[in-house]
Parts: C-alpha cells; sequence; structure tokens
C-alpha cells in the first residue's frame, strides 16, 4: 500500500476547528495541507469605525484561551500610536497580568491537551483515571493562573480592567496576600512539572528552525522588545511589515506568514527559549537543565518541556512583581489620541501577537491589522509534518494519524485566533 | 426505569472564540468529579474520544455563520434532549452579528486578498433562529457557576436558577456604589443582564453589556440619560453594538442612532 491519504476531519484537543490532509504517493508525502476551517469573523473589518478605547475589549474576543495577549497588543499599538509610554508599576502590572495567562494557557496545553498524547488517553479526565494527582496538580496550577488574572482584571476570561494607558481599577499592596500563597505552591508544582514532562518519551526528530520572538535586554521579554531571530534576524516591531508578509491559500480561512526573501520561521515557547534563556530566571535556568535541555532546542516535540519551564518562570516572576509592588498613585496615565498609526508585538502563549492600528485625531480606528501566533507557525507546522510523517509512515492508519495529531499540538495552534480548527486527511493514492 | 449508564454530556463549538467551552475546563475543582457523573460525549477541544449520540444535554458555543452550521445545528437537536446555548455568540450571535449591519463582502475583501475562497453567510445568527433550544445562558463570557447551575439542574431534568434581572440588582448586592449617580460614569447595567456579578462598576467603569440585554429593558430611557451625560449618538450606537448587538431589545435601539 504505497499511496494513501491520511485525513483528520476535525483535530480534537486544540483551540477551533481544522483539518489536517495528508497524501502519500509511492511512498513518499506528496501534499500536506493543514486547514484551518473555523469560520472567519472579520475582527479587522469590524474594528473600523471603533473608538481605540474599545479595541482592548473587542479585540480580547478574538480568543477565549489568550485574552489577555490581545489586550496587550492593543493597548501598546495604541499607546504607540498616542505617543503614550505606560511605565513602572503600571507596566509591571501588566506583565503580571501575562504571568497569570501564560500560566493558564500553557497549563492547559501541557495537562490537558498535550500530555495524553505521550501517555496514550483521549483526554485529560480519561488520563485522570490512571493518574488522578498528576492531573489534579495541573488543574491546581491552571486554577493558580486564573486566580492571577481574576485578581487583576476581574475574570479569567475576557477581563474587564485593561485600558489604553493603564488599568480601570488598581489593588492595594495587602489586597495581594492570598494570592501569593497560591502562587507559590503553584510554582513548587510547576517545578514537579518540569520534573515530570521531562521522563516522557520524546521522538528523535530536530529541525533547523529559524526562531522569531521579540528580546528584551533585561527581561524575558513579554512585553516589549525587538523582534529577533537566531538568523540574523534584529528590528524595531514598527518594521514588522517590511519582514513579514501575509499570504492566502485556497484550502484554509487562515492567512499563513513567512519572513520576506526566507520562508517559514517558527513563533512561540520555543522561539523564546531558544533566543532567550540568558534572561530565564535562575530557578527556571536549573530545572531546565536538570530536565536534560540545553540552552537550545530543536525538537518540538520538547515544547512541553519547554511549556513547563516557562510556568515555572512565570510563577517566579509573577511573584516577584508582587513582591516589589508599590501602588502607583493613577491607574492610568491621561492621553490624547492623534492621527497616527502604532504597531505593537507583544509575546502571547503561542507566540508573538502582532497588532497595527491607525486611528485618527478622535482616536477613531480607521484600519486594523492583527496576525496571531498560529497563522505564522501554520507553515512551519506543515514542513514539520512532511518530515515526520516519513519517520512514521510505517505505522498503521490509526497510530499514523494520531502521531500526526500530536505534531500539531506540538504547537498549541489556536484556531480561534488565526481565524481558527482540526480536522486529519491522509490521502494514499494507487 | 432507572439505568446504570451515565448521561450523555456534548459541548458544540459553532463560529465563537472557544471561551465559553473553556469555562468548563475553568471549572477546576467541578470537572473531575463532573466527569464521574456524566459522560463526556463529545467535547473535541478536549478530548479525541467522540462517543455517539443521543445526547442528554448538549451545550452549543458560537453562532451560525456558515451553510455547514447551517445544516449541523439541526443534526445536533436531533440527536439532544436538551440544547442549552453558551454565550453571547450563541444566544445573540455575538461580536460578529455586526457583519449583520454591514455588507459581508466588504468585510471579507478588507481581511482577505482573495474572498472568493471564503465561505460565509452574510449573517452570523443565534442558534435560537435555526431550531428549538431549551434555555439561553448569556454572556461574554459565560459565568461558570452559572453553567454549573445549568449543567446540574438539566440532568436532574429541574428547571435552572438563573435570574433575568439587571446588573444594577448585583451592584447593589455586592454594595458597589453606583458609577452612574455617583461617578457620571455611563452604564448599561440597567438594561443589562445580571450573571457576571456587577464587574465592571466594581472596578471603576460602567458596565458594557456583555451579558446582553434583561427582561423587559428600557432602552430608550438608559439612551436618554446617556445623552444627558454628554454621550453622542454614535457612542450610544457603538456601545449597543458589540458583542449582544443582534439581541433585539439593543439592535433596535442601537439602529435608531445609525446615521
Amino acid at each position: 500500500m504505497k499511496n494513501r491519504n491520511i485525513i483528520v476531519d476535525y483535530l480534537a484537543r486544540v483551540e477551533g476547528e481544522g483539518s489536517l490532509f495528508i497524501k502519500i504517493r509511492d511512498g513518499a508525502i506528496s501534499d500536506v495541507k493543514l486547514k484551518i476551517m473555523e469560520p472567519p469573523r472579520f475582527f479587522e473589518a469590524l474594528l473600523r469605525g471603533r473608538a481605540c478605547t474599545e479595541a482592548p475589549d473587542i479585540t480580547a474576543r478574538i480568543c477565549g484561551i489568550c485574552p489577555v495577549a490581545y489586550q496587550m497588543s492593543a493597548v501598546h499599538a495604541l499607546e504607540d500610536a498616542c505617543q503614550l509610554k505606560v511605565e513602572g508599576q503600571l507596566r509591571a502590572l501588566r506583565r503580571l497580568l501575562y504571568c497569570g495567562e501564560w500560566i493558564e494557557s500553557h497549563t492547559l496545553h501541557v495537562y490537558m491537551l498535550h500530555a495524553p498524547d505521550f501517555l496514550g488517553y483521549s483526554s485529560a479526565w480519561q488520563m485522570a483515571q490512571d493518574y488522578p494527582d498528576i492531573v489534579k496538580r495541573g488543574l491546581q496550577m491552571k486554577k493558580a493562573g486564573n486566580a492571577v488574572i481574576e485578581f487583576l482584571g476581574g475574570r479569567a476570561v475576557h477581563p474587564v480592567n485593561v485600558r489604553v494607558g493603564g488599568f480601570y481599577k488598581l489593588a492595594t499592596r495587602s489586597e495581594f496576600a492570598p494570592l501569593v500563597e497560591q502562587l507559590g505552591r503553584g510554582r513548587d508544582a510547576a517545578l514537579e512539572t518540569v520534573r515530570w514532562v521531562a521522563q516522557l518519551p520524546f521522538p528523535d526528530f530536530q529541525r533547523d528552525y529559524e526562531f522569531v520572538a521579540l528580546s528584551h535586554p533585561d527581561e524575558y521579554a513579554m512585553n516589549e522588545g525587538r523582534l529577533c531571530s537566531n538568523k540574523g534576524l534584529n528590528i524595531a516591531v514598527q518594521d514588522y511589515d517590511d519582514y513579514f508578509i501575509e499570504e492566502q491559500v485556497p484550502y484554509s480561512n487562515a492567512l499563513q506568514s513567512r519572513i520576506k526573501g526566507r520562508g517559514a520561521y517558527f513563533t512561540g515557547p520555543m522561539a523564546r527559549y531558544n533566543l532567550n534563556f540568558a534572561r530565564l530566571s535562575p530557578l527556571a535556568q536549573e530545572a531546565a537543565c536538570a530536565a536534560g535541555l540545553e540552552e537550545s532546542c530543536q525538537n518540538p516535540f520538547q515544547s512541553i518541556i519547554v511549556r513547563s519551564v516557562e510556568i515555572l518562570y512565570a510563577f517566579d516572576e509573577a511573584l516577584r512583581i508582587i513582591e516589589e509592588y508599590d501602588m502607583p498613585v493613577q491607574a492610568s496615565l491621561p492621553f490624547q489620541p492623534r492621527a497616527a498609526t502604532g504597531y505593537a508585538c507583544t509575546e502571547a502563549p503561542r507566540g508573538t501577537l502582532y497588532h497595527r492600528y491607525s486611528i485618527d485625531d478622535e482616536g477613531i480606528i480607521l484600519n486594523a491589522r492583527i496576525v496571531p501566533p498560529t497563522s505564522q507557525n501554520q507553515k512551519t507546522i506543515e514542513q514539520d509534518l512532511r518530515y515526520y510523517v516519513a519517520q512514521v509512515i510505517h505505522l498503521p492508519e490509526q497510530e499514523l494519524t494520531w502521531k500526526c495529531e500530536q505534531a500539531i499540538r506540538n504547537y498549541d495552534p489556536c484556531l480561534s485566533c488565526s481565524t481558527h480548527f482540526l480536522k486529519v486527511h491522509i490521502e494514499h493514492e494507487s | 426505569m432507572v439505568s446504570d449508564a451515565k448521561p450523555k454530556l456534548a459541548v458544540w463549538k459553532f463560529t465563537s472564540c472557544d471561551g465559553c467551552q473553556l469555562s468548563l475546563l475553568d471549572c477546576e475543582e467541578e470537572l473531575l468529579p463532573l466527569a464521574k457523573e456524566v459522560e463526556i460525549a463529545n467535547f473535541r477541544e478536549a478530548s479525541r474520544a467522540v462517543i455517539k449520540g443521543p445526547y442528554a444535554l448538549s451545550l452549543v458555543e458560537g453562532s451560525v455563520t456558515t451553510a455547514e452550521e447551517v445544516e449541523r445545528i439541526q443534526h445536533i437537536r436531533s440527536v439532544s434532549k436538551r440544547v442549552v446555548t453558551i454565550g453571547a455568540c450563541a444566544t445573540a450571535g455575538g461580536i460578529q452579528a455586526l457583519r449583520n449591519f454591514k455588507d459581508v463582502q466588504e468585510f471579507s475583501a478588507l481581511v482577505y486578498a482573495s474572498p472568493q475562497y471564503i465561505e460565509t453567510l452574510s449573517t452570523s445568527t443565534p442558534i435560537a433562529q435555526h431550531i428549538t433550544v431549551d434555555f439561553e445562558l448569556q454572556g461574554c463570557p459565560i459565568n461558570k457557576r452559572q453553567l454549573l447551575e445549568v449543567i446540574t439542574a438539566y440532568l436532574h431534568d429541574i428547571k435552572p436558577t438563573i435570574p433575568a434581572y439587571s446588573v444594577c440588582v448585583e451592584c447593589k448586592q455586592r454594595g458597589t456604589i453606583c458609577v452612574m449617580v455617583a461617578h457620571g460614569t455611563p452604564c448599561l447595567g440597567p438594561v443589562t443582564h445580571a450573571g457576571c456579578g456587577a464587574l465592571c462598576p466594581a472596578y471603576n467603569r460602567g458596565c458594557y453589556g456583555c451579558y446582553g440585554p434583561k427582561e423587559t429593558p428600557n432602552l430608550v430611557s438608559l439612551s436618554r440619560q446617556c445623552r444627558h451625560m454628554g454621550m453622542s449618538t454614535d457612542q450610544i450606537r457603538r456601545e449597543l453594538q458589540t458583542f449582544n448587538a443582534y439581541a433585539e431589545p439593543f439592535r433596535r435601539e442601537s439602529l435608531s442612532y445609525e446615521k
């Protein structure tokens, strides 16, 4: 049976609707298509004519799993347009909010979406029948991440406290106390998580990727930095459109990104880890090394370890920010809209999230552009599958299909964001 | 008849952000006990396993925006004893229903270079416009406590207790000073369905209506008050045209401000 098609009609355990189609001809892969079927919602179009102050609440609705990322990229881009710089404790609180989202989103992926693949379960609750304490540990960590977002933002999904210029309301220092205890326990659990995922079986698979992420001289970049890669890219986010291009492919509702003149690239935890290892906290660095990772990692299946290291870092960083917190006088800085274009990239859990807005003197949005991480990774995922399927092509259909799904889940793709996904079709032509 | 088989729960996704389904996974304390009481038979975001219907309860997230979704919702109704819509998309069409006020071709051309590849309907519509729905749980996003209440109630074949009064009642319950009266901040609380716990006023901002209309809302009176407070007609229109723009009371009032 040299020719066949592998078809997954609805990829499970990813956020959104998508499918995979692989065509095998004469025993070799002739076509791989990752289709994102998530119906379009036209956010860039519906933002036109809205006040810039509405953008954080509207763009949050692009994704229920990473709404903070959309709020962060939106406020930074609009502040860039209005020449407003939010610094000091307000900046630190935004970073804290982002830590909460990294914890919540990464833990969801590590424990509920990705780990079941390595251990052969269809879901976290099935896995919980054999590993109840492990799944409960994951749920407690996720709860701690959500607690940060709820505390700062009012609720875990689509928080209400973020605005252009800062926040609507600030907490006093003493109000953070219960959170500190919960985050301390979370950090311990995160350390155990890194040790646990390091034991999982990983296929021998690596490629020479171009990793792209924000890089900042003083911190593990979340909200700010230059856009860098391991192959020499080093640009201001304002130059994004000069270096990256989004293309439409007929089979998908998500646009695919590539670096002009170079091609596919890889964004997300793996990229951040490879570019910014030196800026992780000592605790996170030690845990990564003890888990057997080096300062660079090219095996996307090991993204589950990298993601766990980032969870540990986010707990550590959240505790540091709270420790140093000093309540600012003003919850938000006043600003005057002006006719201009503003740009921002921030690091969403799944990778770099680019927003660009042009506004008029009244602060009304004239046009908007949003490039989510999953559309940036889409091409790299397809390329991974080409190489990976060749390694596992001997497997029976069901197993092969599951392996393909796992290779896609390495990227924690979010199809709601990239319009949204997952069916797998493997076609063997005969 | 007493059966040992656990009731089957299904979660379905239509056009949405996945946030309301996520609310179920956000029930960190309750998820594993729930999985013992019911068979989670279809929940693609969280499980590869798909168990055939019929289902005791189907939770539907998202609005209908494609021809495929028009057909799929009929099938879901036919294999479900109870259908509950979760969230503003499923209940009111969501933010993507802003296309209902505009030309969808124009929207598509703004986002996609080759809009001919994009299959989408010209409208985003609530589930109840297509099938009979047993209960609509409002909110963008829904409240996970209310979600658990709905699941528990239907699995015991009783009606869920979800108050349909306004956000104002919740402000009074939590002791939040009225932002409209005390600070002169325009607020949709008086016309908005309770359920969030009156979050925005507690964070010093006016309610922005993400839970959609309460029962018998007086939009005319509220928008008159907002104009008194200095809001322009365009601001009022935008305020009403967000996540529940296509919910009838919000839609009607906002259209009276269309240029």
